[in-house]
Formats: C-alpha cells, sequence, structure tokens
C-alpha cells in the first residue's frame, strides 16, 4: 500500500525545506510508509457500525433548537438534531433551504455584488404596492404601485400586466396604477383573485425569499433562503464552481452524484461542528458514500438502504416485520445470511471483526495431547485459565491458542518502534 | 460448539400436501379437556402434538418438556379460506392473469418492447382474447369482479391454472399460487402456545388456542350445516366466520376487521403480533437476549483503582462464575480452589452438574478428574465485562480486571467515567463474567480500557482525568507551588507512587509531575488557563498558560485540562501514540489522577459563599453596567415605536428589535462578566474555571452578580397573557424586565417573577432533553442498521454483505481514526 497523496504532498514540502538527498528521503520514506501502514485498518474492521455510533453518540448531545443565526447574515437556518435527521432521512426538501453563492472575480465591486442579488431576490407583486381597493360594483381590483420600489427594484411598470396571468381576468396599467378587471361577477373569486394577484412572481428567482450580502475573507458572497441553482448559475458573475446550496437533491440534479456526495458531506460536518462535536470526516464520507452508490440519493431508513437490504432477516427486523415475512415467501427468497444480524438471529458466529476469522492451529511436532485422546473435539479448544495454568501453557507449547489475527494486530500495533 | 452452521434461509409458501405431511394428528373437535381433565385426542390440545406439562413425555417423540421440539397438527377446512397475510398477492394475480384462461396479461407479454411490463390492465386476454372485467379488493378480505363477489372457492380455481411458466414472470417463487388460498390449515405445536396452571389447578390458554378453539368449532359447525344440506345464507354466515377467525389468528390488528378480543376484553395476540415490533419475537428474543452470569449494582468512585480495574463486591464474586476445564495441567488448582469453598458447581463429563457443599465437597474432591469442568467463583485479576446503559458506542462496553472489595458496590476510576458517561449519583453499571476462552482473549486484547482511550470517534482521547484530578494537578503545577522533600516524598506515597527523589532540599509542582512523564516526550502547546492575550509572547507567558515539555520534563506551563483531560488531553494522546506499550499511558492517567487528588487533600479545596463577595464599589460597577444595558434597550423600544429602528437585513422590525435588545442585554452581562473576572477574590472557584476541570466565568457571574437573558426556543419570553409575560405588566411593555431579563444573581436572590422565568427555561431544557433522546435514539437505530455490515476488506475497501463495494478506500486514506492522531498521521514525530 503506498502512502496517501496528502503525506506524499507533506513530505515532499519536507523534503525540500530539509533539502534531503535523494537516498535520505528514500530512507525516511520508508519510515513515513510504515507509519502509515500501521495507522491503517485492521481487515474485517466493521466500519459501518463505528461509524453509526461516531455519527449518533454526540447526536444525543445536540441541541433540539430548531433555529439558529448563520453568522451575521441574519438568516435563520434549521440546525442541530432535526437538520441532522434531515440530512440521513434524504429529504428533497429542506425545511429550511439556502444557498451560498460565490461571485467570480471580474465582479468582485460592492455595486455588482448588489445587483447580482438584486436578480435573484423574488419581488413579489405585493412587494410594489403601497395599497388595493376592490370595486365590487365593476368588479375591478386596483392596486397602487409605490413608485420608489418600483425603482429600485428597476422595474418596468408598464410590462406589468404581461407578467399576471389569471384566468378570467384581465391586466391594464395606467399612471402608476395597475387595475385587474374580473369578467365573471362571484364576489368570493375576486377576493380570492387579489391575494393570486398579489403574489404574482414579478422578478428575480422563485421562492428565494431572502438575499443577504456580506463580507467573506476579503470575498462577496451572498447567502439566500430559498434556494434554486439552476437559475442562479445562468446569472453573468456568479461563481458556479464554488456556488452551493443546501439541499443536497438539487445539488446531485444539478451538478451530479459526486456534487450531492459532497454536499450530504458537507452539511453533515457543518451541522457536527457548529454543535462543537468533533466527529472524523472518515465516518461522514463512509455515510455519503453508502448513501450515494447507486448513482442517486437513498434515505438511511425504511424507504432507503435499510428497505432494500438484500437479506430478509435483516429487513424484517428493522421495520415492517410482516410485510417484509410476507413478501419474502411469496417471492421464495433465499437469505445469504451474510451479515452480523442474519447470524445473531440464528445463535452463530457472526463474520465480521474476530468473527470473521477460523481458526487454526498447528500442534507442536512431537506433541502427545494425553487427555485429548479420551474427550472430544469440544474440549480440545478450551485451555485452562489461571495464571497457574497459563504459565504452563506457554511453557509446554500445549496450544497454539486462539490466534486470531486481531489479536496480534492489535499487539502489534502497541510493539511500535 | 455447532457443528454445522446454516449456510442459507429459504422463504416459501406452505402446500396443503406439506401441511398434512409434517402434521402428526388430524383435529376434529373443539373439545379442549375431558371431565378428568385429560386433553382430548383430536382436540386443540392434542398430546401428541408435544408436551407441556412438566413429568410427561410426547407421544410422538417420546421427548420430554425441553426436548420435545412440538409437533403440528391439521385442520380440514369444510369451505377455502383466503389467508389473509397474502391479500395484496391475491389481488395483483387476480389483477394480472386471464378470467378465463388464467395466463398472464403484461402487455409486454406480447409487444415486441419485452421488459418493459405495464401494471395496467389489459381489457382483452392476449392469449385468448377473453373480455375481462374489473376486479376490485375491499378489504379485508374480499374480491369482486364487477361488483359480483368472487368466492375463494373460483379465485383457487382460476389460480391452479396458472401455468408455472408465468409464475416466474409474475414474480412468485415461493410456490403454487393457489397455495395462497387456504384448504388444509396447519394447528400449530402446543409449545408454541403452552397454558399456564392458575392455583386452585384451573387451567389459562394461549391466546393462540382460544383462536384454534373458535376456529375448529365453526368449522366443524360450517361441515356438519353443508351434510344437513342447510340454507345457503347459513353456510355462508359460518364460512364468514371461520375466515375471521383465521384471520385474526394470523394478525389481530388489520384494518377494516374487528379486534378478537379474550373474555376479559383485553385484544388477542396474533401471529404477527408476536413477531412485530420492540418486544416481538425478533427484536426482543432473537436479537436482544437476556443473559445470566452479570451482575448489576450501584457504581461508586474509588482513585486508587487502575482505570482497568473494577471493584467487585464480595457477595458478588461469589455468586458469578468461571468454567474451569479441569486437565491434567490444573488439577491441583481446581482441587485447591474447591477446598478453599471457591467452586460453586462442578460438572461431571456425563452432563450431571453438582452444587458444591461442605457435605459433599471431600468426596468431590476426591472424585475430580481431567474432563470435569468446575464453577468457580470470580478472583481477583479475571477479566470482565463492564457496561453502562445506553450503550450508545463501543466503549460503554469494556474490559477490567476485577479487584474483589467490600460493600455493595462496584468501584471504578473516576478517569473512566467519559466513555461510559457516568456519574456517581446512584448510576448502576452492568458487568458480564465472560465463559469461553475465546470471549476472555478478545476482552483481553481489544476490549481492555487501555486499548479503548482513544475515542474511534474523533481520534482523542475519551479517558483522562476529570473534576478534582484535574484541579490537583493545576494546582500542583503552579509556579508558585514548591515542597519540601519531606512533603513531596510523603505526597507521592499517598499517591502510590515509586520514584526516587533527587537529593534536593525544594522541589516544584512540576518537577513532581515531571516524574510521571515518560523520558523522551517532546511537545509545545497552549493550556486551558490561557486568557488569549492579543500579543501572545509564549513561553514568556505571565499566566504560565504555554506549556513546554522537553525530554518528559515539564519546562513551564501550567498543566490543566488541555493536558490530561478527558477529551482534551493532548499529553495523554501523545503519550498514547508515541508508546507502542499501553500500559505507558494507563500508568500515565492512573498515577497524574492519584497525585492530583493527594495534593489536593493536602492543600484543601473547598468553596463558600463569602467566595462570591464583591467590594461595594464593584457592586456599584455591575449596577451601572446592568443599568446602562437596560437603558440602551429602552432606547431601542422608543426608536421602534417611533419607527426610527435601524432594520438588520432579511429581518423584519420586531424582529431586529428583538435582535438588538438581546445583543446590548448581552454584551451588558459579558461587560459584567469582565469586571467580575478582575476583581473577584482568587477562589476555588476560579481555579475550577481556570483550569477547565468544572464550571466556567459565565457560571460564577450568574452567581455572584446577574443571571442574564432567560430564553424560551431561543428567544425572550412571550409567552403567557395577550400582548405580557405576567399579569402585573402593562399590555405592550417591551422592557428587557417584563421579558425574562434576570438582573440578579443567584447569590443574591432571583425575584419572585424573575425566579418564574428561570425555571420557565429550566422547563424548556428538561423537555428538550426527554424529546430529543428519543428522536436520537430512534436516529441511531436507523444508521446502524443502514450501516450494520459495512467492513473493511482486506484489500482496504469497504462491503457491505453483498460484497458491494461503498468505498474503494475505507475513508479514503485507509486511515483508521483509532490508530491517528485526530484524524491526521503525525509522521514528522516519528522522524528525528
Amino acid at each position: 500500500m503506498t502512502v496517501p497523496p496528502l503525506i506524499k504532498r507533506e513530505f515532499k514540502e519536507y523534503a525540500e525545506k530539509h533539502r534531503l538527498s535523494p537516498q535520505e528521503q528514500e530512507k525516511l520514506m520508508a519510515i513515513v510508509e510504515a507509519v502509515y501502514q500501521k495507522s491503517t485498518y485492521d481487515p474485517e474492521e466493521p466500519v459501518g457500525v463505528v461509524s453509526a455510533q461516531s455519527l449518533s453518540e454526540p447526536a444525543t448531545q445536540m441541541t433540539m433548537r430548531t433555529y439558529h443565526f448563520a453568522g451575521t447574515a441574519g438568516i435563520q437556518v434549521t440546525l442541530g438534531l432535526p437538520r441532522m435527521i434531515e440530512i440521513f432521512d434524504a429529504r428533497k426538501e429542506p425545511r429550511t433551504p439556502t444557498m451560498t453563492i460565490h461571485i467570480d472575480k471580474e465582479h468582485q465591486s460592492i455595486e455588482q455584488v448588489k445587483k447580482i442579488a438584486e436578480q435573484i431576490k423574488e419581488v413579489k407583486l405585493k412587494d410594489i404596492v403601497v395599497s388595493n381597493v376592490i370595486d365590487l360594483t365593476d368588479m375591478w381590483i386596483k392596486c397602487r404601485l409605490d413608485s420608489a420600489k418600483v425603482k429600485e427594484f428597476d422595474i418596468d411598470a408598464a410590462s406589468l400586466p404581461k407578467k399576471i396571468k389569471l384566468r378570467g381576468a384581465e391586466a391594464s396599467y395606467e399612471g402608476g396604477n395597475l387595475t385587474l378587471k374580473s369578467k365573471n361577477l362571484d364576489i368570493r373569486a375576486l377576493y380570492k383573485m387579489k391575494y393570486a394577484l398579489l403574489e404574482t412572481h414579478i422578478k428575480g428567482i422563485k421562492g428565494v425569499s431572502q438575499v443577504v450580502v456580506t463580507k467573506e475573507e476579503d470575498e462577496w458572497v451572498i447567502n439566500t433562503l430559498g434556494s434554486n441553482l439552476k437559475q442562479v448559475f445562468e446569472i453573468e458573475g456568479v461563481d458556479y464552481a464554488r456556488s452551493f446550496c443546501n439541499n443536497m437533491f438539487e445539488m446531485y440534479e444539478v451538478l451530479g452524484i459526486e456534487a450531492g456526495r459532497t454536499a450530504i458531506i458537507n452539511q453533515a460536518q457543518y451541522t457536527m461542528e457548529e454543535q462543537g462535536l468533533g466527529v472524523d470526516v472518515r465516518y461522514i464520507m463512509l455515510l455519503a458514500d453508502l448513501m450515494t452508490v447507486d448513482g442517486e440519493i437513498k434515505a438511511i431508513g425504511r424507504y432507503g438502504i435499510s428497505g432494500q437490504k438484500a437479506s430478509v432477516l435483516v429487513r424484517a427486523s428493522f421495520e415492517e416485520t410482516k410485510k417484509h415475512l410476507v413478501a419474502a415467501s411469496v417471492r421464495g427468497e433465499k437469505d445469504q445470511l451474510k451479515g452480523a444480524i442474519e447470524n445473531i438471529i440464528l445463535n452463530q458466529l457472526a463474520p465480521i471483526g474476530t468473527g470473521a476469522f477460523d481458526l487454526v492451529g498447528r500442534i507442536p511436532e512431537g506433541f502427545v495431547a494425553e487427555e485429548e485422546e479420551e474427550t472430544t473435539g469440544k474440549k480440545a479448544s478450551k485451555t485452562p485459565s489461571g495464571e497457574k495454568s497459563k504459565a504452563a501453557k506457554e511453557k509446554k507449547h500445549k496450544k497454539v491458542k486462539a490466534a486470531k489475527p486481531k489479536k496480534e494486530a492489535k499487539k502489534s500495533k502497541k510493539s511500535r518502534k | 460448539m455447532a457443528l454445522s452452521k446454516f449456510r442459507e434461509l429459504e422463504f416459501s409458501l406452505m402446500s396443503p400436501e406439506l401441511v398434512k405431511n409434517m402434521a402428526r394428528v388430524r383435529i376434529v373437535t373443539s373439545d379442549l379437556y375431558d371431565a378428568d381433565g385429560y386433553p382430548v385426542e383430536g382436540g386443540v390440545m392434542d398430546p401428541r402434538m408435544g408436551v407441556i406439562d412438566p413429568g410427561f413425555h410426547c407421544r410422538t417423540c417420546g421427548g420430554g418438556i425441553g426436548d420435545c421440539p412440538g409437533h403440528f397438527g391439521y385442520l380440514e377446512l369444510a369451505k377455502p379460506i383466503i389467508h389473509v397475510l397474502y391479500t395484496k398477492f391475491v389481488y395483483y394475480l387476480l389483477k394480472h392473469t386471464c378470467r378465463k384462461c388464467s395466463r398472464i396479461m403484461t402487455v409486454a407479454a406480447k409487444s415486441p418492447k419485452a421488459g418493459k411490463k405495464s401494471t395496467a390492465t389489459a381489457a382483452k386476454c392476449p392469449h385468448c382474447n377473453a373480455q375481462q372485467k374489473k376486479v376490485t379488493f375491499a378489504k379485508p378480505y374480499a374480491f369482486y369482479e364487477d361488483k359480483e363477489e368472487l368466492s375463494p372457492m373460483t379465485i383457487r380455481e382460476r389460480f391452479e391454472k396458472i401455468p408455472d411458466g408465468d409464475l416466474k414472470a409474475l414474480g412468485i417463487r415461493g410456490g403454487r399460487p393457489e397455495w395462497l388460498i387456504l384448504t388444509l390449515f396447519p394447528i400449530s405445536p402446543v409449545t408454541m402456545r403452552p397454558s399456564i396452571t392458575l392455583e386452585g389447578g384451573e387451567r389459562s390458554e394461549d391466546d393462540l388456542t382460544h383462536k384454534l378453539v373458535d376456529m375448529v368449532r365453526i368449522n366443524q359447525s360450517l361441515k356438519e350445516n353443508i351434510d344437513i344440506g342447510a340454507p345457503e345464507f347459513i353456510l355462508n354466515d359460518l364460512w364468514e366466520l371461520v375466515q375471521y377467525h383465521i384471520s385474526t389468528y394470523f394478525d389481530n390488528e388489520l384494518t377494516g376487521v374487528p379486534l378478537a378480543r379474550h373474555r376479559s376484553g383485553r385484544p388477542l395476540k396474533g401471529i404477527v403480533q408476536r413477531l412485530k415490533a420492540k418486544d416481538g419475537r425478533i427484536r426482543g428474543n432473537l436479537l436482544g437476549k437476556r443473559v445470566n452470569f452479570s451482575a448489576r449494582t450501584v457504581i461508586s468512585p474509588d482513585p486508587r483503582l487502575s482505570i482497568n480495574e473494577v471493584g467487585v463486591p464480595e457477595i458478588i464474586s461469589q455468586e458469578l462464575t468461571i468454567p474451569e476445564y479441569v486437565t491434567n495441567l490444573n488439577i491441583k488448582h481446581v482441587k485447591e480452589l474447591l477446598r478453599s469453598g471457591k467452586v460453586n458447581y462442578v460438572l461431571r463429563p456425563d452432563g450431571r452438574r453438582i452444587k458444591v457443599s461442605e457435605d459433599n465437597k471431600k468426596d468431590l474432591i476426591d472424585n475430580l478428574t481431567i474432563g470435569w469442568t468446575a464453577d468457580r467463583q470470580l478472583q481477583e485479576g479475571d477479566i470482565i465485562i463492564f457496561n453502562r446503559q445506553p450503550s450508545l458506542h463501543m466503549v460503554s462496553m469494556m474490559a477490567h480486571r476485577v479487584k474483589i472489595t467490600p460493600y455493595r458496590t462496584f468501584r471504578m476510576n473516576p478517569s473512566v467515567c467519559p466513555p461510559y458517561n457516568a456519574d456517581f449519583d446512584g448510576d448502576e453499571m452492568n458487568l458480564h463474567a465472560l465463559q469461553t476462552e475465546e470471549a476472555r482473549t478478545e476482552a483481553e486484547c481489544i476490549m481492555d480500557v487501555k486499548y479503548n482511550i482513544k475515542s474511534p470517534r474523533s481520534g482523542g482521547p475519551v479517558i483522562g482525568l476529570d473534576l478534582d484530578q484535574i484541579s490537583g494537578i493545576f494546582l500542583l503545577t503552579k509556579k508558585t507551588t514548591l515542597l519540601s522533600k519531606e512533603d513531596a516524598s510523603q505526597l507521592l506515597a499517598e499517591a502510590g507512587i515509586e520514584a526516587d527523589l533527587p537529593d534536593k532540599k525544594e522541589f516544584t509542582g512540576k518537577e513532581l509531575f515531571s516524574m510521571l512523564l515518560p523520558k523522551g516526550l517532546n511537545m509545545e502547546y497552549k493550556a486551558n488557563c490561557c486568557e488569549n492575550c492579543d500579543d501572545c509572547t509564549r513561553s514568556g507567558c505571565e499566566h504560565d498558560a504555554w506549556v513546554i515539555i522537553k525530554n518528559g520534563e515539564v519546562k513551564s506551563g501550567c498543566i490543566d485540562a488541555k493536558g490530561v483531560g478527558a477529551f482534551k488531553g493532548k499529553i495523554i494522546s501523545k503519550i498514547d501514540t508515541l508508546y507502542e506499550d499501553s500500559e505507558e499511558v494507563k500508568n500515565f492517567i492512573d498515577r497524574a489522577g492519584r497525585l492530583g487528588i493527594a495534593f489536593l487533600m493536602r492543600r484543601g479545596f473547598s468553596l463558600g459563599i463569602s467566595d462570591l463577595d464583591l467590594d461595594s464599589s464593584v457592586h456599584m460597577r455591575i449596577d451601572q453596567e446592568i443599568k446602562k444595558a437596560e437603558k440602551e434597550s429602552n432606547i431601542l423600544i422608543e426608536k421602534f415605536k417611533k419607527k426610527e429602528l435601524k432594520i438588520l437585513p432579511g429581518l423584519t422590525a420586531e424582529a431586529s428589535l428583538e435582535a438588538q435588545i438581546m445583543n446590548t442585554l448581552a454584551s451588558g452581562v459579558s461587560n459584567v462578566s469582565d469586571i467580575i473576572a478582575d476583581n473577584i477574590k482568587k477562589s476555588d472557584i476560579i481555579v475550577m474555571a481556570k483550569s477547565g476541570s468544572k464550571g466556567s466565568m459565565i457560571n460564577t457571574t450568574q452567581m455572584a452578580a446577574v443571571v442574564g437573558q432567560e430564553t424560551i426556543l431561543g428567544k425572550r419570553i412571550k409567552r403567557g397573557y395577550m400582548n405580557r409575560t405576567l399579569p402585573h405588566i402593562r399590555p405592550g411593555d417591551l422592557s428587557p424586565m417584563s421579558h425574562g431579563f434576570v438582573s440578579r444573581g443567584f447569590k443574591d436572590g432571583l425575584t419572585p417573577f424573575e425566579l418564574f422565568w428561570n425555571i420557565m427555561n429550566g422547563r424548556e431544557g428538561l423537555m428538550d432533553k426527554s424529546l430529543r433522546t428519543r428522536k436520537s435514539g430512534y436516529m441511531q437505530r436507523r444508521l446502524i442498521n443502514a450501516l450494520q455490515d459495512l467492513k473493511v476488506q482486506h484489500d482496504l475497501s469497504v462491503r457491505n454483505a453483498n460484497n458491494q463495494i461503498i468505498q474503494f478506500m475505507a475513508g479514503e486514506d485507509g486511515v483508521d481514526p483509532t490508530k491517528s492522531d485526530n484524524g491526521k498521521i503525525n509522521w514528522k514525530e516519528y522522524i528525528v
């Protein structure tokens, strides 16, 4: 196994700094390699369970408090345990979708950034209307536009009627007033129409209700509440290589599964770190990899990974026992009993960790077991315990005992130079 | 040890032939017992179906209780019955097969676009061109074809005609579809539904037996009615009733079916209910079992024990046993154990278990030979597993060495509390005595506390000093601590540390602490007591917060939570990674903990109310500071009312006001905190906060001066009456005082209203906690279930039980965080 790239890079820097000769480098590299080897996983290590525990044990210490201010930006985001559950559940739409939009170098002035932000923020008709009146005799709604706001949002007021597409009504614009005439005479429908009219999307990206421009390390960044990456990427000046949203499904749909995976990792890690809980990234990566192996994002739970497991017993023992057992019998399913749970159910040694290895004992040459002839093989695998017998064991080489690779590995770790 | 192993488990449907072949009895009567109280032959409790009474033998296999697994019986149903659990599949089959020729009716059957199966029902059969009718399924078990009910008989006839070749396409591989309609019903063995004899000789039958009795009775009466040619509606009623009983036998929680109840009104348990959910057979009995050879009691601290020891009360040690297999190597030893009364049972090779008593002891010692097994009592030095629930972690179960102690509690070193998340306010813990050599070996080589000092979660230590241990070490290693040689040696003796003191008159605490460090340890770090000065002078730190350790000697800096604490302890982490032998870290933690406590005991450590006393001038400043914050808040409120308030981006006016008030008050409180930090007596409270052993400056401020803003859901307190929080407040008042700002400290005492707010906050915390444990518990179950069969292969790839590759390289670099240093490999430390 070669040393991972990160260490290689570090080593190169180190070598350059200390001006090491190639021979010295080679010598040192051998040490580094040995150190790396000692730090790698033991085979058959149940990483899955360790990952699950490492992720969920700190979750018990997380706060339930849903909302938190994301920095000074003033945008409230779901965090803590609810957010963690949201990520693992792979919800299609997070409770608080947000985007972090980076701007490319050419558009880094505050004016330009603000302009981009303006293009992103959704403007509804109600945002630019001062007052509205309903005339029940002639069946029309009249909205007075706020000329200052119209200017601020840079809206062409005359083109407004074209954006209003309400059935059974016709809009017109005249001198700062927007009038909507209804063709039918239902008063209740007219009232309903008023609300629909005020909610009309005028400008910006649908669903983005808040836009905050902040400076992060010498760089202007736009944070939003509400997300639509696809449309944002089409705006000029947006650095689509670095902008992201907190909805991994959106990341997956717009940028592909690898981006989805990265989104899961980043979001989970951010949530953990925000709560001040340190979890090794490797565990989060494993989880994200498991959720995305098949090229689509699958949830942790009944309808995702757990519901699609190959083993009937694993599925039945998780949730919906009846459904899985009944379906298995009709389909004539076969359980290969390769996992841990299945073997626990059947009272067998599970093929995981030390249980994945068979014992091979070698009886020293010329050794004759006095008592072994008269007893069964069952007894042969047992060794007497107690210090006295242990000493005797070593002395007489009675049996090569339970030399499980795990044991050796653990011991070798401790016998480092 | 199992001789054979299950390789595969196959699920399939039961054919009527199978039901008949495996049955030993044909059930014909619903009577259970005759007048003499003996089970009736041909009844549901037929003795040929197994034994449940002690002393009796099975009429089929001859086995006694426990040997006889039980045997099935069968019931011939007068009319076919639909198996409720399979109604979905029956419906599916009816929809997708022709009503005339019973062939599969998918559009794909004829169209060239094979593989794309349409689920829509075809109007005409592609095979025989018969016009189809619309099949509907009315829960729980009725089927209609254009409003005309389909009897189980017709359904069965149709299914019989489905050719085997079509079954595969329909996705049915577990047997013939007509088996979904029952004609012969398997009567479960008595062993799976034992009756209990109440006192007074009255028998109480199992729920399933009750169900079976009903089933057999109605079936019998249906048969008789058919024979006498009873009218159709009577037959249909009875048929329906049999269907009901059989359905509820399988599942008594069906939608649209009234619950079958016991005479007492309690719903009966069907087979599905037996298997399902937490306490069901699968999760309750197969995956989780009750164990023997375990003990549980209250825990208490004992810093004199090593971290990998556990104090076991003598009474417990006498009860728990470990099998000792008698061989020619240990026979003398076992005999000695027997003589001293340390063996509870002996097991003869023929399987007889004999309890050792004073009377038979002599005989047993004489008879004991190779091949016997002696269940000996727990001894000092035995390895056992110690556990505290909830076991959220792998380090919630670790192996300890037994130390026999008096009294009735388990004792443990307080340094191992963090991984178990234990404290001594009444916590109980479990202990498991290991029964096989394999288990003991694994516990010794993998589960021992000393191998689990580093948490797999973060790669940092989970075991380290805590509370007084840290306070002690901190005070000891302070610059000003000087000890005479006499004191120093006394201290080391109290801590149980053996070391040679150099010939010197005076010792600094740092020198003493350095004796615990292994030679060759070099490190430099910033301690917990660092005050975050603007320009750090590093080694010249006036607070002695820059720790330098050279060749195992503390050159400067105080040792505190950052160095030796659990979770943070840098020294512990370093010793663990650098030294091959885990004994080294273990000894370090043991000795440092004892030294800390020994020093603290000599110095004395306590706090009192007067520790929080402040000068009247300081009090004035604090009051001013708080008044200032309140005034500023009131100005904000005024501005808000005049609509002049600065509105924060993305917030409403109200929200901006709230945010700004909270900010002003918080900064006011933090100013108070600073004043206190500068002026409070340097008492032991401050020692604790500085060393990181317990508490913080915030706690001190809350006690001495001001508690601050109480919040509900992260906001100021808003709930209560309309527009006000409490009745004595004017409606619409937005001032800090009326929304949960507590301007007094705990020492001075809160006003009744302030106390009320404080309690509101406390209640929120309680609710949050109970809600959180439930939510995160379920999350953990789901995570474990999803990830449980992933493991690292020999090529360092991660695969699941299906051998599907999840990661090509575990964690992208193959590094086990447990073997890393906080997730990294510090290879530079190995290069000298």
